[in-house]
């Protein structure tokens, strides 16, 4: 059963050092002031994991926190690159970056296995691609009914998963809604969980099939008010893509990266 | 590059996006990706197709954005769409479940065999040759990875690519391949049954190109008004051949000329706009 605690007692309760963490968020309710909290905690040794790593995981990054990184497609959307995640890769700047990466339809099944409580995902997929040359985790397998070869990977099963929302009644059920990327498969895959939401309300005012996540399959839920910013929450405030160009200056060289780290990260919180 | 008529001037980019657009036929249903994939298909949806569905990885179906999404899952893009699915399930029913008629691509690496490369530039690719594991291990720059690229390229019924033509892009073979056009040899689709038939066109601000049907290797079919064989030939990093019965493109309408610069002055708008808290 899911219980409220502020995010700073969210995260300290629910990340360890040398965890293997989800924050996820298909560009949509990327949960940012999460991560901001897991850098000012100076959580070390995680293994980041996300599709899209975005603006999120370069600061994590940048500050240190990561010692690996899994994902799909890694640079600064419609803007450039990841100029942090690069540094670590290039020059192991805060600190070395080992990486494993694959494909958005790869890890959108890995995903689903997880949750599904599969040891493995299959598709079809990766047909003619060099990817499996890079990541030793891409495999295939013969389905016993056409003899056809399909990709095959590794679920995915994170120590912790943490997403964004809209919203959560007052026993910690939570309404998703808009682009749902991956979010209710990566709370179900992962051994323990945190929701951020915008706000806390009486009646939830579900539609029946609306993508809800039932109470008791989150650990903990924790007010975040426009956490999910400078990406976005439907409903609650648009997508900052002004920010996101402006990011690529401020993490292009370590020394602005670095200031802004103290100013916008390091000094704020205790929400 | 223009022409002389004034009503009728455009660049070589404003080219390139209409003669993608026209590529979409109505009707089609269209795996859109993000820049300048996007702005093509939104222009074809604006003018000759306006039945056409486009789908982005973000999991909205049948969206119609009133400005170019920035990210592939900006809120317009959901707001706009007949209805917006899971990432899992646009990946697997949608894409894998054979939905898709074109899969629309751009790439920082094209070769001969339409290969995509958008994962690294090799730093010494020259001497290695073609082993994009060598690449992988020694990056010169490391570009953003995969992405949808490489299932939307085997599981999309056929493939459209619009790409800016240079010899740093247009290379003899890429130095990874993400994403499979007809493979290292040409060959790398046949005798599998459940696969689309790959790359049918590519376009560029200088030229259309299109796959030989016996060796799969990209050729030039069409040249845009104002280019010659010399720039085509400038550009390209390999022997590049011209079809037998090469055309000329035919130049954009005073019609798509508007509808591509109204909607680039609106995305312009929208995105330099400063969030109202």
């Amino acid at each position: 059963m899911t219980k409220f605690l502020t995010l700073k007692n969210a995260i300290a309760e629910i990340v360890k050092n040398g965890d293997t963490v989800a924050l996820e968020g298909f560009t949509h309710l990327i949960p940012f002031a999460a991560g901001h909290e897991i850098i000012r905690q100076k959580l070390r040794d995680l293994t980041l994991i996300r599709m899209t790593p975005d603006l999120i995981y370069d600061q994590l990054v940048g500050a240190g926190c990561a010692k690996k990184l899994f994902f799909s497609w890694g640079g600064n959307p419609g803007v450039g690159s990841l100029h942090r995640v690069r540094d670590a890769i290039e020059h192991s700047y805060p600190c070395a970056l080992e990486i494993t990466e694959h494909s958005h339809a790869a890890m959108a099944n890995a995903y689903e296995a997880g949750a599904a409580g599969l040891p493995l995902a299959v598709f079809r997929g990766y047909i003619g691609s060099e990817l499996p040359l890079a990541n030793k985790d891409i495999s295939s397998i013969t389905c016993p009914f056409t003899g056809e070869k399909l990709a095959a990977i590794p679920s995915i099963k994170p120590d912790v998963s943490i997403i964004h929302a809209q919203k959560a009644d007052r026993e910690g059920n939570v309404l998703i809604e808009g682009i749902i990327g991956v979010q209710k498969e990566v709370v179900l895959s992962a051994k323990r969980s945190i929701v951020t939401v915008e706000e806390i309300v009486d009646n939830l005012e579900v539609t029946p099939n609306a993508c809800v996540l039932p109470a008791w399959a989150i650990d903990v839920v924790a007010v975040a008010p426009q956490g999910a910013k400078p990406s976005y929450a439907l409903g609650y405030y648009d997508r900052d893509n002004s920010y996101y160009k402006e990011w690529d200056a401020i993490s292009r060289n370590r020394e602005t990266f670095n200031e802004w780290l103290q100013s916008h990260v390091l000094t704020q919180g205790d929400i | 590059m223009t022409t002389n008529n004034p009503l009728t001037e455009y660049t070589s980019a404003e080219m390139m996006t209409i003669t993608a657009a026209r590529a979409l036929q109505n009707g089609m249903t269209c795996f859109v990706g993000i820049g300048l994939p996007s702005e093509a298909a939104n222009v074809a949806r604006l003018t000759h197709a306006p039945d056409v569905t486009l789908i982005y990885e973000s999991g909205t179906l049948q969206t119609k954005p009133d400005v170019l999404p920035l990210s592939i899952g900006d809120g317009e893009l959901c707001e706009s769409a007949l209805t917006t699915v899971s990432v899992p399930e646009m990946f697997r029913y949608w894409l894998q479940g054979g939905h898709i008629d074109v899969g629309f691509l751009g790439t920082a690496q094209i070769d001969r065999f339409a290969n995509l490369n958008t994962t690294v530039i090799a730093a010494n690719h020259q001497e290695t040759g073609k082993d994009g594991a060598h690449s992988y291990a020694n990056p010169r720059v490391r570009l953003p990875g995969g992405g949808g690229a490489p299932e939307i390229s085997t599981n999309a019924k056929e493939v459209f690519i619009t790409v800016k033509h240079s010899k740093r892009t247009f290379v003899e073979d890429v130095d990874f391949i993400t994403t499979i056009g007809f493979g290292r040899d040409g060959k790398g689709r046949d005798n599998l049954s459940n696969i689309g038939r790959g790359p049918s066109v590519v376009i560029t601000d200088l030229c259309i190109l299109k796959p030989d049907s016996a060796t799969k290797e990209l050729i030039v079919t069409s040249l845009h008004p104002g280019t010659t064989k010399e720039d085509v030939i400038e550009a390209t990093g390999w022997e590049i051949k011209f079809s037998e019965t090469l055309e000329t493109t035919p130049t954009p309408s005073k019609k798509e000329l508007e509808v591509l610069r109204e909607l680039k002055a609106r995305t312009e708008k929208a995105h330099s706009a400063k969030e109202a808290i």
